[in-house]
């Protein structure tokens, strides 16, 4: 009955455990640490495609997640378009024509997209609103290109699309993940001035992702320099080796990548030690919770967040619109929709027809104002006056700078 | 030197931490040669038990140390009733099960426990008050050590001479070893298995409780996931110190602490885990039970 076990037998146990254990981990983290900016999949739906044939019609297609798991953050977008559309349509349309709302499921899905930007070609879309995920916008712009159709996004915020340079056809009312990167450097260069910079992050996607962009302009800007650049463990106990070895760079701040969990570990930790290193974060900081934690160490936190606009009448305007026309409150990227609606329709407006270079070149000269504040677009298809503000614990809460 | 001493110092704590709950680990193991992953959760909970204690008697207006002492003792009696059932509904059934079963069961305790306290309390992290005082005689020191730290050390060196003693030299201590021994043999002699291996789990549950009430005035917060980190860490440096010995509990937790706090300090955090677990590797490799641990013959 009984046995003892061998040397063996406990390291195999003890091996096969820790990888059960592991696997266990890395789940929780996808779980747990997901950005829900960019959801990935759904499944197959029908559509609600309001088949207006009224002869001359700007068709203005709709692409995105719309059924499934994910729908939540397409579906917004739909109603958005359709509270413009209706709007616009009761003041006698545009140049004269009625817009017409074409509306596509792309699940989510890169591979689906292709087809529904096809289909959308196919029924003749003039511009498109969409689509929701990165992925699947990315491998349905090709199409929009070759087709010359201008595409813009709510919510896609995967840098290159518009950095890279290969879609000249894509816009976003959206502000992309470095944007954060860049205003958190900027901030602590010339508003904090501040010279030398720790860069952390938590290895995970988004964080990563920031610092590296936050070190990259860093060592561009050439006012500062980075001294310290160090991916830390998520979860672990403590942090007092990184904490000394922030200290032992003599860093005057430190750039953290991730989110509040560790950053307020890190910040906790910080100032036990007697050390006031300036913080900034981002948005995955940029939490209640991290208050509620870090308590009185929070406080000279900064944090980049989304601007806020729940002021801007435009906004409160389209919120109840929303809840009049639909019974609820709006979900994810729904101003962002509606703002990217508004400048579609106001570009031909402005351009006078569908053509794809007017359109395009409307987009980047005329301001329109929508309930994310008056934009316009620039050279890549970034909407210029969105975007992130620095905000900075005190007594207890977030305030804008 | 400073920052050698400080990054020494760093490892100590950490060390420490690792330790403490390690020792619970060991002595489960040395007794019934159960990894009881259950065990980072049973901290866990002492940890929630003394922030709950805790709050309600800051709201009665208690002082400090009222506050501490009540909130501790309350947290380890309760997480004991805790290992006292985990074991009895989860473990005792499969006595005489193959290996497997109760390693499993006890993994199945652990995924339980932590969605309980998940769906009970809450998925945030919670801000945990740092309980214990700080000393005036360590400020002139504050930048080196502080007292939640200083205490976590002083708190696992007692433990494990404590636990030392009762193993060598208590009649408990004696009908545990000759459990672990040979546990047909010690039920033929005449010794209460059952109560030993009941006892055993008590005592481990108290430590967790006292390490989670310690650990979580250190680092300032919790929420349901902290014992299965902390836990795979302590396993670890049970492992590494050669699981089922005491000593060799605490001199794992400690090398691993060193070797994590001195590959961020010199290297990279990004290779922390990486260092730790090579030396893991590397230690299996030359010494298979552990730095302490004695490898026995099987028998057939």
């Amino acid at each position: 009955m009984m046995k003892k076990h061998s040397r063996k037998s406990i390291a195999t146990v003890f091996i096969s455990v820790l990888f059960f254990l592991l696997a266990g981990f890395s789940f929780y983290s996808c779980g747990e640490r997901e950005k829900p900016a960019e959801p990935e999949k759904t499944e197959k739906s029908a559509a609600p495609a309001p088949a207006e044939t009224a002869g001359e019609t700007i068709k203005l297609g709709v692409g995105g997640a719309h059924s499934g798991d994910l729908a939540s953050y397409g579906l917004p977008s739909v109603n958005a378009a359709e509270l413009v559309v209706k709007e616009i349509n009761e003041k006698g349309g545009i140049l004269g024509k009625k817009v017409e709302l074409l509306v596509e499921d792309d699940v989510c899905k890169p591979e689906v997209a292709t087809n529904t930007a096809t289909k959308l070609l196919s029924e003749g879309v003039d511009v498109v609103m969409g689509h929701i995920c990165s992925g699947a916008t990315k491998s349905a712009l090709g199409i929009y290109k070759d087709s010359k159709i201008v595409c813009m996004s709510p919510s896609a915020t995967n840098p290159p699309l518009t950095q890279s340079g290969d879609y000249p056809n894509f816009f976003r009312t959206i502000a992309s993940d470095d944007a954060q990167a860049k205003l958190e450097v900027d901030y602590a260069l010339d508003v904090l001035n501040l010279k030398k910079i720790a860069v952390l992050h938590d290895k995970g996607d988004y964080g990563k992702g920031l610092a590296e962009f936050a070190k990259s302009f860093i060592e561009k800007s050439g006012k500062g320099e980075v001294a310290l650049y160090e991916g830390i463990t998520p979860g672990a106990v403590d942090y007092s080796a990184v904490v000394q070895k922030i200290k032992q760079s003599g860093a005057e701040a430190v750039i953290f990548g991730g989110y509040h969990p560790e950053a307020s570990k890190i910040v906790m930790q910080m100032r036990k030690k007697g050390m006031n290193t300036t913080f900034i974060s981002d948005d995955g900081v940029k939490d209640d919770t991290f208050i509620k934690v870090a308590g009185k160490y929070a406080e000279g936190v900064y944090a980049t967040g989304p601007k806020d606009t729940s002021t801007n009448p435009l906004a409160i305007k389209a919120n109840e619109d929303h809840i009049k026309a639909y019974g609820k409150e709006p979900g994810a990227f729904f101003l962002n929709a509606y703002a990217a609606t508004q400048a579609l329709l106001n570009a031909i407006e402005k351009a006078g027809s569908t053509d794809y270079d007017a359109i395009v070149n409307a987009l980047r000269t005329e301001y329109v104002e929508t309930p994310l504040g008056k934009i316009r677009f620039d050279e890549k298809g970034d909407a210029i006056g969105i975007g992130f503000s620095m905000y900075k614990v005190e007594n207890g809460v977030y305030v804008e700078n | 030197m400073d920052y050698f001493l400080e990054l020494f110092l760093g490892g100590l704590t950490r060390g420490s931490i690792y330790a403490l709950i390690a020792l619970g680990y060991t002595m489960v193991y040395g007794i019934i040669e159960l990894i009881n992953f259950a065990h980072g959760e049973i901290y866990m909970i002492g940890a929630f038990t003394a922030l709950i204690v805790a709050g309600v008697l800051t709201f009665w207006g208690f002082n400090h140390i009222a506050i501490l002492l009540l909130a501790s003792i309350i947290a380890v009696i309760y997480s004991a009733a805790y290992g006292f059932t985990v074991e009895k509904v989860a473990y005792k059934p499969l006595r005489h099960a193959p290996r497997l079963s109760p390693l499993i069961s006890a993994i199945g305790m652990s995924i339980f426990l932590q969605n309980y306290v998940l769906l009970a309390q809450t998925s945030d992290f919670l801000p945990f008050p740092s309980l214990i005082p700080d000393f005036k005689f360590l400020e002139p020191y504050s930048h080196l050590i502080r007292p939640p730290e200083l205490v976590i050390l002083l708190t696992t060196a007692v433990s494990m001479l404590l636990l030392t003693l009762l193993i060598r030299f208590t009649r408990i201590g004696k009908a545990m070893r000759a459990t672990a021994q040979d546990r047909n043999m010690a039920m033929l002699v005449g010794i209460n298995v059952d109560r030993i291996i009941s006892i055993t789990f008590i005592i481990g549950s108290a430590l967790a409780a006292i390490g989670g009430i310690l650990i979580a005035s250190h680092i300032g917060m919790i929420n349901f996931y902290i014992g299965f980190i902390a836990g795979i860490k302590a396993f670890t440096a049970a492992v590494l110190g050669g699981i089922g010995s005491i000593p060799g509990a605490v001199l794992g937790g400690l090398v691993l602490g060193w070797t994590e706090s001195f590959a961020t300090g010199y290297v990279s955090s990004d290779y922390e885990d990486v260092f730790a677990f090579a030396l893991l590797v590397l230690i299996l490799i030359f010494r298979p039970a552990g730095i302490l641990g004695r490898s026995t013959i099987q028998k057939v």
